[in-house]
């Protein structure tokens, strides 16, 4: 079993996408960082890392807002592989060969597997929700418009809606480290043909069917 | 209020408790506001704005007594007015000091993030510190009277202090000092309470049989009463709430919420970690890349086949 590794690499994300990823995860440290510095007391050290608790105020909902409007594109980009079909729901119904890791036991994947898909639907709705609340009580500009009801239940939601966020974010962060190989399609856009084969077979058929040509790199 | 010469018994976003040893032995104050006796002088108002160096805008006459209109950072006490047509035809002036209520539960130090910007005093005032301030406006979300305002100018927040500064040196508050016919008074809230009560067996007497102390449970009373003639409708009082109460989702948001939350995400991480810890990392072997590379030769003669075959 000497016979020398082959590397052949295949492209998972163009350096546009890259790039708005990086400014969304980039955004999102900042606000979950600043947000949760407001949430619970215990946390409020954390507004140090912003200049205090003003500046942090202040930050904040500014740092959501882009996010969010970053987001939409990032989103926008990859929504059209994100749509939940029979096989996926299949595959959720197998999470525990999914999470000891017998993808051969799990029908095969495409672009995205169904726990990504539906993360990617965790955050399309948990972001939504945490711009609309968060306009309602950016006291600054906006709160007086809205009736104190309307403020009590958004501050009780935006929080809500964070939880579920900084959840999912921990459950990406965690998948991307898990399985090996993941990080680099994010920081130099590719993977190799053998993760590709391994975790997303749907997607490497797909992606040779028409790549196996001077366009893919080995190296 | 760096130099606090007053004990506090309840600090904003502080999760263990304030000293504690030096129990103070002074009983709690209170302001009595007898509505029946307020002829809407503004007299308080003026006293207010020359003690705390507050200076409002000068607006234009809108049509009624009020003014200002409303609450500001500028104006922590205004005389609500409002006309009432009792059951006999007759109209009755009901004039309201609106101002903080100085709840001994108070809604806007519950909701209040920065720690130590809202404080609550062994004597019951409740005193925004403006120095902790961070200009959020939760305490305005946590408040059930609607009393905070938040300056468009430093965006902080003020309200009424009850005169802290005065009430620390054993005076009373300036509205109070000020009042010509004694429709306020301050004192201990039993003394304040006591009278209150011989005011509304007055009021009774002289036929306003509803007559009552607005001392509202809901908040676990206040330490700004008011007498009023006619104590089962208090919202005929621009609007005095029946029963102020912190609200539930307040209550939520800012207790059960927050520790639920932040153990969830602590468990979530924990969670992760433990799944590597157990189950190791998920990865390609070599054995895959060289399946892959048959698979992607396999792919590419077929291409070129069928290129061919065009």
């Amino acid at each position: 079993m000497n016979e020398p590794v082959p590397r052949i690499l295949l492209e998972r994300y163009s350096a546009n996408e890259r790039t708005i990823h990086w400014i969304v995860a980039v955004l999102f440290v900042i606000a979950a960082l600043s947000g949760l510095a407001l949430f619970h007391p215990s946390l409020f050290a954390l507004s140090a890392l912003f200049g205090g608790g003003t500046w942090t105020r202040i930050l904040h909902p500014f740092a959501g807002v882009v996010m969010t409007v970053a987001f939409a594109l990032l989103a926008a980009a990859v929504a059209k592989d994100n749509v939940m079909r029979a096989a996926d729901w299949q595959w959720l119904r197998r999470i525990r060969q999914v999470l000891s890791g017998r993808e051969g036991e799990l029908p095969e994947v495409g672009r995205y597997n169904a726990g990504q898909k539906l993360l990617f639907f965790v955050m399309v709705i948990s972001l939504a929700g945490l711009l609309v609340t968060g306009i309602v009580i950016w006291r600054r500009y906006f709160s007086d418009a809205f009736p104190i009801g309307a403020v009590r239940l958004a501050s009780l939601a935006h929080a809500f809606f964070a939880f579920v966020l900084i959840l999912g974010i921990i459950v990406h962060v965690y998948a991307a480290i898990w399985v090996r190989g993941s990080i680099r399609a994010m920081t130099r856009g590719h993977v190799t043909a053998g993760w590709a084969f391994k975790h997303h077979r749907a997607w490497f058929r797909e992606k040779i069917g028409h790549a196996a040509s001077p366009g893919t790199r080995s190296d | 209020m760096a130099l606090e010469s007053q004990d506090i018994v309840r600090r904003s976003a502080t999760t263990t408790k304030p000293p504690q040893v030096r129990r103070a032995r002074t009983a709690p104050v209170a302001k009595l506001i007898d509505t029946s006796k307020c002829i809407g002088c503004k007299a308080c108002q003026v006293a207010c704005m020359e003690w705390n160096d507050l200076r409002d805008e000068i607006g234009t006459c809108s049509g009624v007594y009020d003014n200002p209109l409303d609450l500001t950072e500028h104006s922590w006490t205004v005389m609500r007015f409002a006309e009432h047509e009792n059951e006999r035809g007759d109209l009755e002036w009901l004039i309201r000091k609106d101002g903080c209520m100085h709840c001994a539960e108070p809604g806007c130090l519950a909701a209040c993030p920065s720690p130590g910007a809202i404080v609550q005093y062994a004597n019951g005032i409740v005193d925004f510190d403006s120095e902790h301030c961070i200009g959020c406006g939760y305490c305005i979300t946590g408040c059930p009277f609607n009393i905070p305002r938040l300056s468009g100018v430093d965006g902080k927040a003020y309200k009424c202090t009850l005169c802290s500064d005065r009430v620390a040196a054993g005076r009373e508050p300036a509205c109070v000092k000020a009042c010509p016919t004694g429709a306020l008074v301050f004192g201990t809230k039993e003394d304040m309470l006591r009278h209150a009560e011989e005011r509304v067996e007055d009021l009774k007497s002289r036929g306003f049989e509803n007559a009552g102390i607005y001392d509202p449970e809901g908040v676990g009373g206040t330490h700004v009463m008011y007498v009023l003639h006619h104590r089962d409708r208090p919202e005929l009082y621009n609007d005095l709430p029946a029963d102020p109460k912190i609200s539930t989702l307040v209550k939520v948001w800012k207790g059960v919420a927050k520790p639920l939350g932040v153990a969830g995400m602590l468990l979530a991480a924990f969670a992760g970690f433990l799944h590597y810890i157990r189950v190791g990392p998920n990865e390609t072997t070599d054995d895959d890349e060289r399946e892959a590379a048959r698979a992607v030769g396999a792919s590419a003669v077929r291409a070129r086949r069928e290129t061919t075959d065009e």
